[in-house]
């Protein structure tokens, strides 16, 4: 009964961390830019979804277009005002962009953070899932709202895996991940690519945000952590593998889980950030990541 | 010397500062005593960044590390206060070894992860603890190291001042030249015949000297520790920011940064939850515009030193 209870939950949490990361992975992998305001982008995306469904009495489905709509304009601004910026400035040296673009984006992340809490107040948000309502599976009663978060995060990895995968947009993303100058020279303009990693990276956060305030709901305090737990699993997967990064999440899904039920909720952290510690440490690559 | 312009910078600021106290009331000194802390918070994590090129997200797992000790010592064995500061600093250095070992195996995003883990599980391990640590509530100390506003503000700014020398003696010296080559290319600098891996351990033990001494000098002012104070993220953020803002690889940039970062969320205190948004707005722009800090812009614009 427990068992099949952690089962459950882990693997709506665990699907849920998977597409919050796939974005964060994707777009370290082509673009070479961690974005440390990741988790504030996921809290607009859910915040608003909250705000225009509660103010407007909207269905559910407009409030979660806003939200997604919301995430997609912070993406572009993170691209066009931070990161592009700091990795074309020629008063940056080389070596020192990728701190730069940390920094640039932690502080947007604040910026955002510090918006949400002065506009909407910082207490919990949850917004109004789109299928409200319980069904029982083998005698756990579980949520609609928690089976439709696991469909619709999988339907969206599945999406973003067609896309990349199967067309020419997306291989030229994959491309770019590997070799940006050799794409240049076969007559693709870089910074198309670049805008529509970070629409692709909006979209798909923005989804992840919205669904994470349906599910858990979300506060502005959050943002840290969600980016903090984004990072991890990125890392923990291998940074620019989408697939490790996916595997990774069901790995710190399920941990955290277990770990609350069967330890204790206040620390279920704790085991994730050992077992990041150990694979660094052993395997700094990650678990399918290549040097 | 007396020509440079980092001089003819720092000399002014210090004696102006020095002389603050005749002139002003306990709220500006009550306001400027934690900014001096801070600043030597930012000039260490400096050092480490800005020299040895290693990425620390977590400066607060150092200065956390060094509070507490203290903090542990008096409030349950009422040590005197210099032992207290004693064992700070060196349990400090201690963890600073810790976090230099994967520094040195790892780079770039992978030991800035693992510098974030460490300021995460030392929270965690403080909140677990909460029956001896007090948890987020704090732990208060039976010992101050002063009730007058004046003399905790000397001892603040005298610390800061020698600090503040030392690091940057320090980064100008051979030392700091082999630090600043390693951190930028660490293959060359070793087939130069430096021993990369001996001068960033030590970069590292510095670093963490001075961030667990502050730490624990800070806490000594305030006559309480808690996580929010010494340990969270957010304080290490500020370190960060106040360094990049200063101008990194300048070392008295950063203490520059500091009191500035604290002084202008004091001034925007009226703005309540826009005043971080502000500070930070302010922050980007100048990342974004001035890449090289207030110092890097003061001092570029008379030449190179």
């Amino acid at each position: 009964m427990l068992a099949l209870q952690i089962l459950i939950d882990g693997f709506a949490i665990s699907s849920l961390y998977a597409l919050g990361a796939a974005g964060f992975a994707l777009m370290f992998g082509v673009s070479g830019v961690l974005n440390l305001s990741h988790g504030a982008i996921m809290v607009v995306a859910a915040v608003i979804a909250w705000w225009v469904g509660a103010t407007f009495g909207v269905n559910p489905y407009l409030g979660a277009v806003a939200g997604i709509l919301a995430a997609l304009a912070c993406a572009f601004f993170t691209y066009g005002v931070i990161a592009r910026p700091i990795q074309n400035s020629p008063a940056i040296p080389k070596e020192e962009k990728e701190i730069f673009v940390l920094t640039g984006t932690l502080l947007w992340g604040i910026m955002l953070q510090g918006a949400i809490a002065y506009l909407f107040t910082n207490n919990p948000k949850t917004v109004r899932p789109l299928i409200e309502g319980v069904v029982m599976i083998l005698g756990v009663r579980t949520p609609v709202n928690e089976i439709l978060t696991a469909v619709l995060s999988w339907l969206v990895i599945g999406l973003l895996f067609l896309l990349v995968n199967r067309t020419r947009a997306g291989k030229s993303l994959l491309a770019a991940s590997m070799n940006p100058r050799g794409l240049t020279l076969l007559g693709f303009e870089l910074s198309n690519i670049y805008i529509l990693v970070w629409a692709i990276y909006g979209i798909v956060a923005g989804i992840a945000g919205v669904l994470l305030g349906a599910f858990l709901g979300v506060s502005s305090d959050n943002a840290g952590t969600l980016t903090a737990s984004a990072f991890s699993i990125v890392v923990l997967g291998g940074l620019g593998s989408v697939s490790g990064s996916l595997m990774a999440a069901y790995v710190v899904g399920y941990l955290e889980t277990l770990t609350a039920y069967l330890v204790a909720p206040s620390i279920r952290t704790v085991p994730v950030l050992l077992l990041l510690v150990i694979v660094v440490y052993v395997r700094p690559q990650g678990l399918l990541g290549r040097r | 010397m007396i020509r440079s312009r980092t001089f003819q910078l720092v000399v002014p600021a210090l004696l102006v500062l020095a002389l603050l106290p005749f002139g002003v009331g306990g709220y500006i000194l009550g306001l400027l005593i934690p900014a001096f802390y801070m600043a030597v918070f930012a000039m260490s994590w400096d050092l480490l960044f800005g020299f040895a090129g290693e990425v620390n997200f977590g400066p607060s797992f150092l200065i956390g590390i060094g509070a507490y000790t203290a903090a542990l010592l008096n409030h349950y064995y009422a040590t005197p206060i210099p032992l207290c500061l004693a064992a700070g600093a060196f349990a400090a250095v201690i963890a600073g070894v810790v976090l230099a070992v994967p520094a040195l195996r790892l780079t770039g995003p992978y030991f800035g992860l693992v510098t974030l883990v460490a300021v995460l599980m030392l929270q965690n391990i403080l909140v677990l603890f909460a029956g001896i640590t007090g948890g987020e509530i704090g732990l208060d100390l039976p010992d101050v190291l002063a009730i007058s506003d004046t003399t905790n503000y000397y001892y603040a700014l005298v610390f800061m001042t020698i600090s503040g020398a030392i690091l940057f003696g320090l980064s100008r010296s051979p030392v700091g030249l082999i630090l600043q080559a390693s951190g930028q290319n660490a293959v060359e600098a070793a087939a130069l015949g430096f021993n990369v891996a001996k001068h960033k351990l030590a970069a590292f033990c510095i670093s963490a000297f001075f961030s667990g001494l502050a730490g624990a000098m800070l806490i000594f002012y305030m006559g309480t520790v808690s996580v929010g104070t010494v340990v969270d993220i957010a304080v290490g953020v500020n370190v960060i920011i106040a360094a990049v803002l200063g101008g990194r690889r300048t070392i008295i940039g950063a203490a520059f940064g500091a009191i500035f970062l604290i002084g202008a969320g004091e001034l925007l205190r009226p703005l309540g939850q826009l005043s971080t948004f502000v500070v930070s707005a302010v922050a980007l722009v100048v990342i974004l515009f001035f890449p090289g800090g207030f110092m890097g812009r003061l001092l570029q614009t008379g030449g190179r030193e």
